[in-house]
């Protein structure tokens, strides 16, 4: 019998949990100026998921799903996107969509329930948030054939987590992107669940990447905690797109850090010594260690970034939470191009609904 | 569970699925997060444990292939009783649900049939992030061959649920998430299911009829007992299974009151509300004083939270809906 195909899956890893050196490191990681951009940018997102949970716990942020853990895949990935690459996140990258110039104002005001949250001048192009699992995927392939059709030198980067790689959104879309050789990335935050669903539920599979060889295309894995890793498959995948080689399934392994959303209770259903084991790999301590040990980071340092993020953080969180809400007839003005007579009737008894309910507020308050 | 406590809605879905579990071994449970977490609103909870992960099973994350999953179990005579976490991520299984499993008994001529349940929890109400607010009941109301069954009380959705479950057809059974824990009741665990396809009187009055389902019945009661201290006596009717309609208990309300309100969430536009009212204007015309009354949500996208309750029927609306119609002459 011949073998009509054998394929292969590479996990590639650089700075190990321990933060040791276990592959010699590219030029770029051998001094210091990447290394700590990226650990920067990495510390103001978990400052900014932390207060972010915050705010939710005291009612004044919706639900939200925190990033705590997928910093290195969103800190590296951004910040080898171009500004022509086209983002299409799902709902857990809003470290990119920092990364990529939205303000986080802004991205607090999605979270918090306002549609202006996905409506920035600074996201150009880039999709909003995806919250229907997996359709995303397809729209990336869209987008790169866009791209291609009119012969441009840009990357779609498609975000996704494990749990979307088992709806058929997902194949199909890297079925497309391989026979039309689509300039997209795929890249899997595989931080281990889905909700309560663990990943071995999800598929059988030893690997997500291998998912790609069944599409005839790219797959490969990288430590999902080790931002040089990241660096050296994205910056390569990107590459590639933008070359017009065709696309690549990154499936990053990391671990989600914090429950599914601030409405999930994770205790329920995973066992503290995987959570315990999930913050030994996790991605900041280990590239602190990493600095610190170089020489490149010191505690002053840190004290110094940490004081200037949480004031960062702090101004966007009082203008987020200065900004009034829309006008009650912001539901109709975006519904059409044009809206239609019958809506006006509508959008005119919901536009003096709230005037009255206005003045009745407003009497009441003279009143007490 | 003890049933001597009153209970509300979810913990009385789930003590009706512990009890169709168990006087059925053909019922089955499949959904996301549905077994060891219990369902990320609590409906499923202690079902595997219960009754073993054969029988209460978490699936991948695709609602396309769950859908598909209850009709070919279905075909073999288990009952599946599949969850769709939220009603806004049904859309995938939507193939399944209208191509296969609201037609096998009719494309085989009685030989297959899809004896399935589709719960989903549905409407706004609770500040929840996009797509998880929707009501697009009348989307499976339209489909030929499907029951879409809503219950408004703790009572009514353990005897609606073990009815759609005992069914031999297909239902699509739509759980108002925002009157999940808004009231309790004592609901005896006796295993009766209630009779679907027949709307529920929850208060009878001369003047007025007011019609609604789901989560919408709250504030219609609302309504009603407001009215009443006006000595305005509205008869309130919980439609409660959206399709097929009762239409005899709706026609002798309006025949006895001539007068209406239809109340709901859902856009108006071809609503299940759009269907009630031409039910009655093509069989009720005569008996009619009054324009029929619509109470409902706009024809808009359902907005992000913080516009939400500006999107969301208000109990005044009703109010005012039925003065309108009682001062027609
Ligand atoms: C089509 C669809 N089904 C169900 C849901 C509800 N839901 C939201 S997140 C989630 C789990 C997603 O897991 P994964 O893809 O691994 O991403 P993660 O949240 O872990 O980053 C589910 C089931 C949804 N948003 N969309
Ligand atoms: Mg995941």
């Amino acid at each position: 019998m011949n073998i009509s195909y054998k394929g292969q899956i590479t996990f590639s890893q650089f700075i190990n949990e321990h933060s040791q050196v276990i592959t010699p490191l590219p030029e770029w990681a051998q001094v210091d100026k990447t290394l700590i951009e990226y650990y920067k940018l990495m510390v103001i997102a978990r400052q900014f998921d932390n207060k972010a949970i915050a705010l939710q716990r005291t009612g004044q942020l919706g639900t939200y799903a925190s990033s705590s853990g997928c910093e290195a895949i969103d800190v590296v990935t951004a910040s080898l996107m171009s500004k022509e690459d086209v983002l299409v996140p799902y709902y857990r990258n809003h470290v990119m969509q920092m990364i990529r110039g939205m303000k986080l104002s802004d991205i607090l005001l999605y979270w918090g329930g306002d549609e202006r949250g996905n409506s920035t001048a600074a996201q150009a192009e880039d999709l909003p948030n995806c919250v229907p699992i997996a359709t995303q995927c397809l729209h990336a392939c869209g987008i790169a054939s866009a791209i291609k059709i009119r012969d441009q030198q840009r990357a779609t980067v498609c975000m996704l987590g494990d749990g979307a790689t088992s709806k058929g959104d997902f194949p199909e879309a890297l079925n497309v992107a391989g026979v039309w050789q689509l300039p997209v990335v795929f890249i899997i935050n595989n931080n281990q669940w889905a909700i309560s669903v663990p990943r071995s539920l999800q598929s059988i599979a030893p690997t997500l990447a291998q998912k790609a060889l069944g599409a005839g295309i790219r797959g490969e894995q990288v430590d999902g905690n080790d931002v040089v890793a990241l660096h050296q498959s994205v910056e390569q995948a990107l590459q590639r797109a933008r070359d017009g080689k065709g696309p690549t399934v990154i499936e990053a392994v990391s671990y989600r850090l914090s429950d599914h959303t601030t409405a999930d209770d994770a205790t329920r259903y995973r066992p503290p010594e995987a959570l315990k084991s999930g913050w030994e790999k996790e991605p900041i301590k280990r590239l602190r260690d990493y600095l610190h040990a170089q020489g490149w980071w010191q505690e002053n340092n840190e004290t110094e970034w940490l004081q200037q993020a949480t004031q960062q953080i702090q101004e966007a969180v009082d203008e987020y939470l200065e900004t009034p809400p829309q006008p009650v007839s912001s539901i109709f003005d975006y519904l059409y191009a044009d809206l239609p007579a019958q809506l006006s009737k509508q959008r005119d008894i919901a536009v003096s609904r709230s005037q009255n309910q206005g003045q009745q507020q407003n009497h009441k308050e003279a009143q007490s | 569970m003890k049933s001597e406590e009153a209970i509300c809605m979810v913990e009385a879905i789930n003590l009706a699925l512990h009890r169709a579990m168990q006087d059925d071994a053909d019922v089955i449970l499949l959904g996301e997060d549905v077994a060891t977490n219990g369902g990320v609103f609590r409906a499923t909870v202690g079902l595997k444990e219960a009754f073993g992960i054969k029988r209460v099973m978490d699936t991948p994350l695709a609602e396309n292939m769950i859908a598909g999953l209850t009709v070919g179990m279905a075909v073999q005579g288990l009952k599946p009783v599949a969850e769709i976490q939220f009603m806004g991520f049904i859309f995938p299984a939507m193939e399944q649900i209208v191509c296969h499993a609201a037609r096998m008994r009719n494309r085989t001529r009685g030989r297959l049939s899809c004896p399935l349940v589709i719960r989903a929890p549905y409407g706004g109400g609770i500040h929840a992030p996009e797509h998880h607010s929707e009501s697009t009941e009348a989307l499976f109301a339209h489909i030929p061959g499907l029951r879409v069954v809503t219950p408004s009380s703790p009572q009514r959705a353990y005897g609606l649920l073990l009815a759609a479950i005992q069914n031999p057809d297909p239902v699509i059974f739509l759980e108002p998430k925002r009157i999940y824990r808004s009231q309790n009741q004592h609901v005896e665990d006796n295993g009766k299911a209630l009779p679907l396809d027949t709307c529920f009187t929850l208060r009878e009055g001369s003047d007025i009829s007011l019609i609604s389902w789901g989560s919408m019945i709250k504030e219609t009661l609302e309504a009603a007992s407001q009215l009443a201290d006006e000595d305005i006596q509205c008869e309130v009717i919980d439609v409660a299974t959206l399709n097929p309609i009762d239409r005899e208990t709706l026609l002798a309300s309006v025949g006895k009151t001539g007068r209406c309100v239809i109340i709901h969430e859902a856009p108006i536009t071809c609503s299940v509300g759009s269907e009630i009212a031409s039910i009655l204007a093509t069989e009720a015309l005569l008996d009619l004083r009054a324009p029929i009354a619509r109470v409902g949500g706009y024809d808009t996208v359902m907005p992000y939270f913080r516009l939400e309750d500006q999107y969301m029927p208000h109990t005044d609306q009703i109010v005012d809906a039925v003065k309108r119609t009682l001062e027609f002459n």
